[in-house]
């Protein structure tokens, strides 16, 4: 058990800079998933924290221990690998039990630490088979076996899911949840997908190009997604964005299309700025006034209902309403945003106006 | 029905006519080597087996003067046979798959420059080389030694070739997973690629013994004495050149000993052997 941190991290392959500056401090029993789209460099942050790959600029410190310059073996911890990388040629007991083999740890005490984590992930039927033997599912419960075995300061998963089906990814995250629930080991779990990092995570770090879009629990993440570019990634569908104008008094929005959206509050100062207008398709409501659009398309989810509409001016304008649809294509629709669910976001740089 | 069954019968039908041609001139070695040499002189050799079998094979084994010469023993010759193809096979593996496994899991300045290094010897066959090798073996006093038999003929691209195309199917996270196991190198060596490459070892064992058991060319070379004779070159050395007439029951009795071990091994690893070259066990 321990705190992970990681002070201005930087990593160059050549001229190229994959992670460029990321900081952030872990606490001890903490859940942080690095989310973000491929290549975005958050496999690499997490490689690097195991000692996969080496640290061009920076510190990184697992339990107020720098370990730059410690091998992965010596860095105290465990990693869950995307395709599990279980050796093939070793049965389940063995697998989760090479790596305190190698540690001289004594035998007895290797028996019952791998009995205990295979009480826990329900593998005690298992012991003896090779993984070729195993489901998906068994497989990467024996790779969380191995690195519970070891009872390190920190877990790090890479993707744990992505290989399994839709059905066994949401029953493996409700178990990994429980799992670090129960242990309180620190994690780290890299993903791509927002409804992993949303259930998961205690605090999710959002990446795009090295670089920290935003850090925060997953309510605030979609609550004050503090770029446009986490606004688009987390939700879904997702937020609608348009160009807007804050008009001369700094009391409402203008869209193109005439809509006037009245600010929550008067911002005087930013008078005529050009604006990104962020709403959640889920914050739309039919109402009396509002956004004219025509229906294009209906899906119907079962528990709810998306509508893609058509602007006036042609962009589309998602609308997220509970339960099965009520509108069919080609309808005529007004919504409007509920009360405080406007995002103002910076026309240039992206970056959220509070 | 019946096109499909015509369709199943003729590769059948190939397939009894090619082992029959496979099979005819075993078949005629065995049953010679059961009669006695005034039967095959005489050129009309039957198709069943004779009655001189045991006889003529413990003439072969024991190397008691045959009608018209004196031969090196066959055990004598089937242990050097035995001594140098174990040699070559054991030592061709070991060799090949270190340093496979420093081509393909280590970084090191001219990686790849050592790699093709090992790789162009590939194009030159034992052959071409021999008469430097010679000079070689024959400079460091090897001539009519076991060492001097197998060392030269050790040394493998095409082994090493296969390790290192093998070496990189394994996956990435696995050696990742047993860096963060804490095993080195030389751990990660014995514990897991060792055992992933055991049907690959076997493969190679099998190919690679019958490489050295069939050795000619460079046996002839480098042994003189006959203690030191191969089987294979033991063999042609039965063979007169010229008018003299050959113990030809012998000779065959000779052969069919010759092609046991061969047979014995591949009998033996026929289950590895296949694997080997059909999967690679992922």
């Amino acid at each position: 058990m321990a705190t992970v941190e990681i002070r201005n991290v930087r990593k160059s392959y050549g001229p190229v800079e994959a992670i460029k500056g990321i900081d952030i401090a872990i606490q001890d029993g903490e859940f942080l998933v690095l989310l973000g789209p491929s290549g975005c460099g958050k496999s690499t942050l997490l490689r690097m924290v195991a000692g996969l790959e080496g640290i061009t600029g920076g510190q990184i410190a697992i339990g107020g221990r720098v370990v730059n310059d410690l091998d992965p073996k010596d860095r105290d911890i465990a990693m869950v690998f995307q395709n599990y990388a279980l050796y093939p040629h070793m049965t389940v007991f063995d697998n989760m039990a090479y790596g305190l083999k190698i540690r001289g740890i004594p035998k007895a005490e290797i028996r019952a630490r791998v009995d205990k984590a295979a009480n826990i992930l329900e593998l005690g039927r298992f012991l003896d088979r090779r993984p070729s033997q195993l489901s998906g599912g068994q497989r990467q419960r024996v790779a969380m076996g191995r690195a519970i075995v070891r009872e390190p300061a920190a877990f790090l998963f890479d993707e744990p899911l992505s290989n399994l089906d839709a059905k066994l990814r949401t029953q493996m995250r409700v178990e990994i949840k429980r799992l670090q629930d129960r242990l309180g080991i620190t994690s780290l779990y890299v993903t791509h997908d927002q409804v992993e990092a949303m259930t998961l995570a205690d605090r999710i770090l959002v990446m795009n190009h090295g670089v920290a879009e935003q850090i925060g629990t997953p309510l605030e993440v979609y609550q004050r997604p503090a770029s446009l570019f986490v606004a688009g990634f987390i939700g879904s569908p997702p937020m609608n964005v348009l160009d807007g104008r804050i008009d001369d008094h700094g009391e409402v929005v203008l869209v193109p299309g005439g809509q006037r959206l009245p600010l929550p509050q008067p911002r005087p100062t930013d008078a005529g700025r050009p604006i990104k207008l962020g709403i959640r398709p889920e914050h739309l409501a039919v109402a009396a006034e509002g956004f004219s659009i025509e229906v294009e398309l209906v899906e119907a989810l079962g528990a709810d209902t998306v509508v893609y509409g058509r602007l006036p001016d042609s962009e589309t304008l998602l609308v997220r309403m509970a339960g099965i649809p009520t509108v069919r294509e080609r309808d005529r629709l007004t919504v409007t945003p509920q009360d405080g669910a406007l995002h103002l976001f910076d026309a240039v740089t992206g970056r959220r106006v509070e | 029905m019946k096109p499909t069954r015509f369709i199943d019968l003729v590769p059948h039908i190939v397939l009894i006519v090619g082992v029959l041609i496979f099979a005819y001139p075993i078949y005629v070695t065995l049953i010679g080597s059961t009669w006695d040499s005034g039967t095959i002189g005489r050129g009309g050799l039957p198709l069943w087996p004779g009655g001189q079998g045991m006889v003529n094979y413990a003439q072969a084994w024991a190397g008691e003067a045959g009608e018209r010469a004196l031969y090196t023993p066959v055990r004598t010759m089937m242990l050097n046979s035995l001594v140098m193809a174990l040699s070559i096979a054991v030592g061709k593996i070991a060799i090949s798959i270190l340093s496979a496994y420093a081509v393909a899991f280590f970084r090191f300045p001219l990686r790849m420059a050592f790699f093709w290094l090992i790789f162009i010897t590939l194009m030159l066959p034992v052959e071409v080389r021999i008469i430097p090798t010679y000079k070689v073996v024959a400079d460091l006093g090897l001539i009519n030694t076991y060492a001097g038999l197998a060392i030269p003929l050790i040394a493998s691209a095409t082994a090493t070739l296969l390790f290192r195309q093998f070496f990189l199917t394994i996956p990435d996270e696995l050696l990742e997973a047993a860096k963060i196991d804490g095993a080195g190198p030389v751990r990660f060596f014995i514990d897991v690629v060792l055992p992933l490459s055991r049907t690959n070892i076997a493969a190679l064992f099998v190919i690679l013994f019958i490489y050295g058991w069939n050795q000619y060319l460079w046996p002839l070379l480098v042994t003189s004495s006959g203690d030191m004779e191969t089987i294979v070159t033991g063999i042609t050395k039965m063979i007169g050149t010229g008018e003299s007439a050959n113990d030809w029951h012998i000779i065959m009795a000779t052969t069919v000993l010759a092609m046991l071990p061969p047979v014995a091994v591949v009998v033996l690893m026929q289950r590895w052997f296949v694997k080997g070259l059909v999967d690679s066990e992922k």
